[in-house]
């Protein structure tokens, strides 16, 4: 914290700032000031996020989406915003008063007090905590009680399945995302989120995705089970609309509302930072050395771009497999936690110890088998675009053949 | 007073002490309608589900009885307002059997394009809500995409999008001219390509296939004692369709397969059949509408009938194939020019009665594949 405080106030007043003047009311302050800073990023970054989803849902659904509100419809999410602050702050009758209202609060502290320990860029991160990713699981672990609180006083059965499930699937899929964190934490030595950054290059090859098959098999078990977290389809269980209505939040209605697709949403952030700071190098930025990083802002803030283009990219690949894929029944998921994903963990962690002795990080065949290795994973990319392209210019050229006009999107028109 | 006497006919439920009773519905937002399923559940196991049905009774049976023959036509577009254009042609062919009256060739082959163009439509729907039901909710909005469509030469044949009114007795209401023919064409060349891409997003879909795949499995007995009909039943692999059975109207003219189910990813008569089925029927109707566009005589379309009919004291049953199976309608006339007696049999309606037996010992989130493989429609429950 300190350390920040110091490069903020180089950065504000150009002068290190000594000692004896750095009193408790300046370290409150600036506690508030970043927690501030934080909050607005992830509100914003939800309600941002739900106007882009809505409008990639429509695409890939073939129609128009949110366009209404404000320039193609950007200012979209304010309204929904403001139109759900402004309802009626409803409680069930003969439901548990103080725990309906009490559960929207961990959700929310829940979720947005795991952006304290997620990096943005070299050196912005607002508490480098050495038991960093440790941290975050632990307090992410929150929203379940949260949800379980809020369907069980709901006095609704839809929103008690709701919860029931969630706790079953939320802490079931938690091993399986622990553990997959392990070969990474390995790797590094350490669990601080920036240390696990540091130890990766900008590269491709220099990425912990592309070390071993057994990191790149733990990469797809934690998307996975990081999706499982965050209630996204396929496993979005708990609020499966079509058979609990709307889960455990059936019951709430404005504001309280708003705060558990918030969090939703805030979630996706979280799964991604962790996506990329783990596996895809983090704020690494290619051809540039660490120690150069550090000495200009402008370097500084390209490895923010660099680390907000990447999480995006996931964050965006998250919201594509919600709109295609279908949502597995209760006992399939669960099924696909322990008879799968923890066993292959378990054997993946066994299999990057073995491979980091036998060819330790600096060697060359070290070197060698992650170019392989990266050259593998690009051919998947490659696979994904070309399915990708190859349904879209289906779709186009069938509905060109139907209607006589194009489906082209001119280039000013969001997603 | 009347509430002890109705008493008797509420679904008896017995649970024990870990059981509770678990209302899905009327208002549920995947029970196709209103429909209420008293379920016993201990949790996630279903232990009993009963169909709890009569919440859209519009005492449709009871209107013909009050209404001149040619005027009931439009009460029948609302007995399945996804497929009217069935209950439609079950009217008329049953006025027109009980009357005598012959039917122009032509107006036979709009008939049969019409109706086939409606139950692609129909299973469209049934499909798409499927796997809206599944949690997949872009293939509906695709099929919604390509029934607007349908709904567009609909509103170019008949005037209406939905409830089309389109048959009359002794014919139908428009003739189709070379534009809406080739409409059809275009509309035909377009979809059954969109079919193979419907496939490879949803129906061949590892996830979607373990979540219907040997679930809620219909033996052929169990289909055949049940009393299900059309792809319900053809699912189970019994190869009954009116339509090569009794061969109404021009139907034998054409030639195409009736798709039964064989297991296709799993078990025989399980929920991937029924739904997979559906699909394959959308393929046929496409072969149909393209032989009976080829082969449509010229000619009238509509007979000469009188303009207030009356039909001497006679009964009939009448049936066609719609969207859901046999759907047929007994029609008792007394000489006068109103039905003494209208009797609709539906096929939702009897496939509501299997629920009970099949949903026993299935997941919560089972059920809801199961109603939605079972493609009921609340207003055909309930008439």
């Amino acid at each position: 914290m300190k350390e920040n405080a110091n490069l903020l106030f180089l950065f504000l007043f150009k002068t290190p700032i000594k000692e004896s003047e750095f009193s408790l009311a300046w370290y409150v302050l600036f506690v508030f000031l970043v927690a501030g800073v934080l909050l607005f990023f992830a509100a914003n970054f939800a309600g941002i996020t739900s106007f882009i989803e809505r409008r990639i849902a429509a695409r890939i659904q073939s129609r128009v989406g949110p366009n209404v509100v404000g320039p193609q419809g950007i200012l979209q999410w304010v309204a929904d915003g403001i139109k759900l602050l402004l309802k009626e702050d409803l409680v069930p009758d003969r439901a548990d008063k103080f725990l309906f209202r009490a559960a929207p609060y961990f959700v929310f502290s829940g979720l947005f007090a795991a952006f304290v320990a997620l990096p943005f860029g070299y050196g912005i991160v607002a508490a480098d905590l050495n038991i960093g990713v440790y941290y975050i699981f632990a307090i992410t672990s929150l929203v379940v009680v949260g949800i379980i609180m809020g369907g069980w006083s709901s006095n609704s059965k839809w929103a008690l399945f709701g919860a029931l499930r969630s706790a079953a699937q939320i802490i079931s899929y938690e091993i399986p995302t622990a553990l997959s964190l392990i070969p990474v934490i390995m790797l590094t030595g350490s669990l601080s989120t920036q240390d696990i950054i540091k130890a990766q290059g900008g590269m491709p090859w220099d990425w912990y995705l592309f070390h071993s098959p057994f990191t790149f098999v733990c990469f797809v078990i934690f998307f996975i089970s990081a999706l499982a977290e965050g209630n996204r389809i396929p496993f979005d269980l708990p609020e499966a609309e079509s058979e609990l209505v709307s889960g455990y939040n059936t019951e709430y209605s404005g504001f309280r509302f708003l705060i558990f697709p918030m969090a939703e949403w805030a979630n996706l952030w979280v799964i991604s930072a962790m996506v990329t700071l783990a596996y895809l190098g983090g704020w690494q930025v290619p051809f540039v050395a660490i120690e150069t990083l550090s000495q200009s802002f402008l370097l500084i803030f390209l490895s923010a771009g660099v680390f907000v283009i990447k999480t995006s990219i996931v964050v965006f690949i998250i919201i594509q497999l919600r709109w295609t894929l279908p949502r597995v029944r209760v006992d399939q998921m669960t099924l696909v936690c322990w008879t799968y994903l923890v066993p292959f963990c378990l054997a993946a962690i066994i299999g990057t110890m073995i491979w980091m002795l036998i060819f330790p990080w600096e060697t060359l065949a070290a070197l060698l088998l992650r170019l392989i290795m990266s050259g593998i994973g690009l051919g998947f990319c490659f696979l994904y675009v070309q399915r990708v392209r190859f349904n879209y210019f289906n779709d186009k050229m069938a509905f060109e053949n139907l209607k006589g006009k194009s489906l082209w999107y001119p280039f000013w028109r969001l997603p | 007073m009347l509430k002890t006497e109705l008493k008797h006919l509420k679904p008896q439920v017995h649970t024990f002490k870990e059981e509770m009773i678990l209302n899905m519905g009327p208002q549920h937002p995947s029970t196709h309608g209103v429909l209420n399923f008293l379920v016993v559940t201990d949790g996630e196991v279903i232990h009993q589900a009963l169909p709890n049905v009569g919440y859209l009774h519009r005492g449709i049976e009871k209107l013909a009885e009050q209404t001149p023959y040619t005027t009931f036509i439009p009460f029948t577009d609302r007995i399945d307002y996804l497929a009217a254009m069935f209950a439609n042609h079950v009217y008329v062919l049953a006025v027109e059997n009980l009357a005598d009256i012959e039917v122009p060739e032509r107006a036979q082959f709009l008939r049969v394009i019409a109706c086939e163009l409606n139950r692609i439509a129909s299973h469209l729907i049934s499909t798409g809500a499927l796997a809206l039901d599944i949690g997949a909710s872009t293939p509906f909005v695709h099929w919604i995409r390509e029934r607007e469509c349908i709904n567009d030469i609909m509103e170019s044949i008949c005037g209406a999008r939905l409830t089309y009114s389109y048959m009359r007795v002794g014919g139908v209401s428009q003739d189709i001219n070379e534009q809406i023919a080739d409409d059809i064409y275009k509309f035909l060349d377009h979809f059954e390509p969109i079919i193979d891409e419907y496939n490879r997003l949803i129906s061949f879909n590892e996830i979607f296939i373990k979540r219907l795949a040997n679930v809620a499995i219909i033996s052929p007995v169990d289909a055949v004692n049940f009393g299900l009909v059309g792809p319900n039943l053809r699912g189970s692999g019994i190869e009954m369709d009116i339509r090569r059975t009794i061969s109404y109207s021009v139907y034998d003219q054409f030639d195409f397969n009736i798709p039964i189910g064989k297991g296709f990813k799993g078990s025989l008569g399980d929920c991937y059949d029924r739904y997979f089925v559906r699909v394959l029927e959308m393929t046929e109707s496409c072969s149909i509408i393209r032989q009976a566009l080829s082969q449509i005589p010229k000619g009238d379309i509509k007979a000469k009938v009188k303009r207030k009919l009356k039909i001497k004291e006679n009964e009939c049953y009448t049936c066609v194939e719609s969207a859901r199976g046999e759907m047929g309608m007994y029609l008792l006339s007394d000489g006068s020019d109103r039905p003494y007696r209208l009797k609709i049999k539906t096929g939702s309606f009897t496939a509501m009665s299997i629920v009970e037996k099949v949903s026993q010992g299935l997941m919560v989130a089972d059920l809801i594949a199961l109603i939605g493989s079972l493609d009921v429609v609340a207003p055909e429950i309930d008439r």
